[in-house]
């Protein structure tokens, strides 16, 4: 991960949030990302996400889950310990079923969690850089890469054009990081000087 | 918009085409029956438990239309607005498949007796010395049969007029006006407590389960009521798919479409688990009064149905539909829609057929003429009934929300 330059406007309504996006993807800015208070229906197509991946990795982990209980049981209860258990066959695959149901959906339940997590970039004791400290109350705050196609001076003056409410330009690490805050007293070091 | 909904002349020749093949095949049974030199009881007991599975199967699913309009305006839910003119058609035709499965019950119950004098499809009917249905004879008997069979058939019938009648009603009223709204809101309530007690309690109890009477199993119904759910929602999804083809139902769109893929997909796995859990606990218990039920069903002369019934109803839904962009499709839809209609078909062929026809039955002429029969009658009549009504059902509190609606 890397410090990038960031111009970073904060709007006080999603009905000027939505133009302002629409203007900033005509001009071709990089969005790096939009931090709101709520879940803003139909943001991630204005902001030309694409849909996630994720359920195609829940598909394999439950495929891992079912194959790992069908497996494991069937070696336990065919070669490793074979007993006879109420007149059944060893390999008695109906009485096995809920277990491998539960084994399919406790991993792709895991395994999604944690991919989400990543995905996201958001876990227990993990640090991001917060761009405005009220994007999680009451501002949409959107965040846009600075770099040698897109001159400081025009993205600022464009952005206070959209109707920004306020506008800054940061130092910021773009990605995650664990540990305690060391980062923040780098980029304000940076950001003064 | 083009709002109006007329029967292509093709639409209309298929469906005579089909009612007339479904007449000449029950002709052609009641002549085999009639004339044929060597007619023994199995004949007989194929010709009724035919024309008993295939009246109940196409009541069932008639009625799964009444029962989704009244969850979902319970719910208030919007997502069945853009095309809610559909379930309110099939809905408002249950009563041609009441009437004809209850003509066929009543022929079964009071009219039909094998050579020995006994009821081969309804053995209650005729409980001899057997102590086991002795025993079940405070519910299994001919008063509390009709009854019940005449207080669901006729409620389901009722309430599915009277939801079309209220939603067309409300195309007149004035405009925002909540009234019928509310009114819909609170017999949707009543409706479902019917519906409840009959459909996913007593009617398959009557209807399909005491045909092996000395058998029982307490979730049956909703197993019957599963089974009929995804067939149902497939059969309303065929007719939307039909309607957007020709030119109609503008409003629907690939969001409507992926939520009825959803259904079709969500309650297949549902399906599959009430089907599970029935057949795990017999074969886990090994009670030799419950196995003979499965004994008959997985190892006996219909193993390939049972098998074929997974196949179909489990494995196909869950690989085909699981992926989004299948369910957004309509050719994989339409194609799944009609493939697990015929799948719950065939379950419901295994759940009726080996109790009156032991190991002599057959998927032949008789079963596959009888079913286009049935098929054209719901085809006539619904598309009568949908060229009736506007198909956007203007005025509807809720059309405004169905437009903008994501999946």
């Amino acid at each position: 991960m890397a410090i990038k330059k960031f111009a970073v406007a904060a709007y006080d309504d999603e009905e000027v949030l939505f133009p302002a996006v629409k203007k900033v993807r005509k001009n071709g800015y990089k969005i790096h990302d939009i931090y709101t208070p709520f879940a803003v229906h139909g943001l991630d197509e204005a902001m030309g996400l694409k849909g996630t991946d994720l359920h195609i990795a829940g598909f394999i982990y439950g495929l891992c889950g079912t194959s790992t209980a069908v497996g494991f049981i069937s070696w336990i209860f065919t070669s490793d310990w074979p007993i006879i258990y109420g007149g059944k066959p060893h390999f008695a695959l109906p009485a096995w079923i809920p277990i491998t149901f539960e084994l399919t959906v406790l991993f792709a339940a895991v395994g999604m969690t944690l991919t989400f997590c990543y995905l996201n970039q958001i876990m227990p004791g993990v640090k991001k850089h917060v761009f405005h400290p009220r994007q999680s109350d009451d501002l949409f705050v959107m965040a846009i890469e600075i770099n040698n196609h897109t001159p400081e001076n025009e993205v600022m003056a464009f952005l206070k054009a959209t109707g920004a409410k306020e506008t800054s330009v940061q130092m910021a690490e773009e990605g995650w990081w664990y540990g305690r805050w060391d980062k923040k007293e780098a980029y304000e070091a940076l950001n003064a000087g | 918009m083009n709002d109006r909904f007329e029967i292509p002349a093709r639409l209309r020749n298929t469906s005579m085409f089909l009612i007339a093949v479904g007449v000449l095949t029950l002709v052609g049974g009641i002549a085999c029956l009639l004339m044929g030199h060597n007619s023994t009881d199995v004949d007989k007991s194929r010709f009724w438990a035919v024309l008993l599975h295939d009246s109940v199967f196409f009541t069932l699913i008639t009625t799964i239309s009444v029962f989704v309009q009244a969850a979902v305006s319970l719910a208030q839910g919007a997502w069945l607005v853009a095309y809610r003119r559909v379930p309110e058609a099939i809905g408002a035709n249950v009563w041609v498949f009441s009437a004809i499965a209850f003509v066929v019950m009543m022929f079964i119950v009071f009219g039909y007796k094998d050579s020995h004098g006994m009821n081969p499809i309804y053995p209650w009917v005729t409980p001899g010395n057997d102590k086991i249905l002795l025993g079940k004879a405070a519910f299994l008997n001919k008063g509390m049969f009709i009854g019940f069979t005449l207080a669901s058939l006729g409620l389901w019938s009722f309430f599915g007029r009277k939801f079309r009648a209220m939603s067309i009603a409300q195309e007149s009223a004035p405009k925002n006006d909540t009234k019928i709204y509310w009114k819909v809101f609170r017999l949707s309530a009543v409706f479902l407590f019917v519906y409840a007690l009959s459909q996913m309690s007593i009617s398959p109890w009557y209807w399909v389960m005491s045909i092996q009477a000395h058998w029982y199993s307490t979730l049956f119904s909703w197993y019957a009521f599963a089974s009929a759910f995804v067939s149902g929602m497939s059969l309303i999804l065929l007719w939307v798919v039909y309607l957007k083809n020709q030119g109609n139902l503008e409003l629907v769109t690939k969001e409507h479409m992926h939520d009825l893929g959803k259904f079709m997909f969500a309650f297949s796995i549902f399906w599959t688990y009430l089907w599970f859990a029935q057949y795990m606990l017999i074969w886990y218990s090994n009670q030799p009064d419950e196995t003979f039920y499965f004994k008959m069903r997985q190892q006996g002369p219909y193993s390939i149905i049972f098998y074929a019934n997974f196949i179909i109803n489990f494995c196909m839904p869950i690989l085909i539909l699981m992926a989004r962009p299948s369910k957004r499709n309509y050719f994989t839809v339409t194609f799944m829609a009609m493939v697990i209609i015929f799948g719950h078909w065939l379950d419901y062929f295994q759940m009726i057929m080996p109790g009156p026809l032991g190991e002599n039955w057959h998927i032949n002429w008789y079963e596959i003429g009888i079913f286009m029969g049935f098929a054209g009658v719901l085809i006539f009549s619904v598309s009568r009934t949908l060229t009736k009504s506007s198909l956007v059902p203007a005025n509807n509190l809720l059309l405004k929300e169905t437009v903008v609606h994501l999946s």
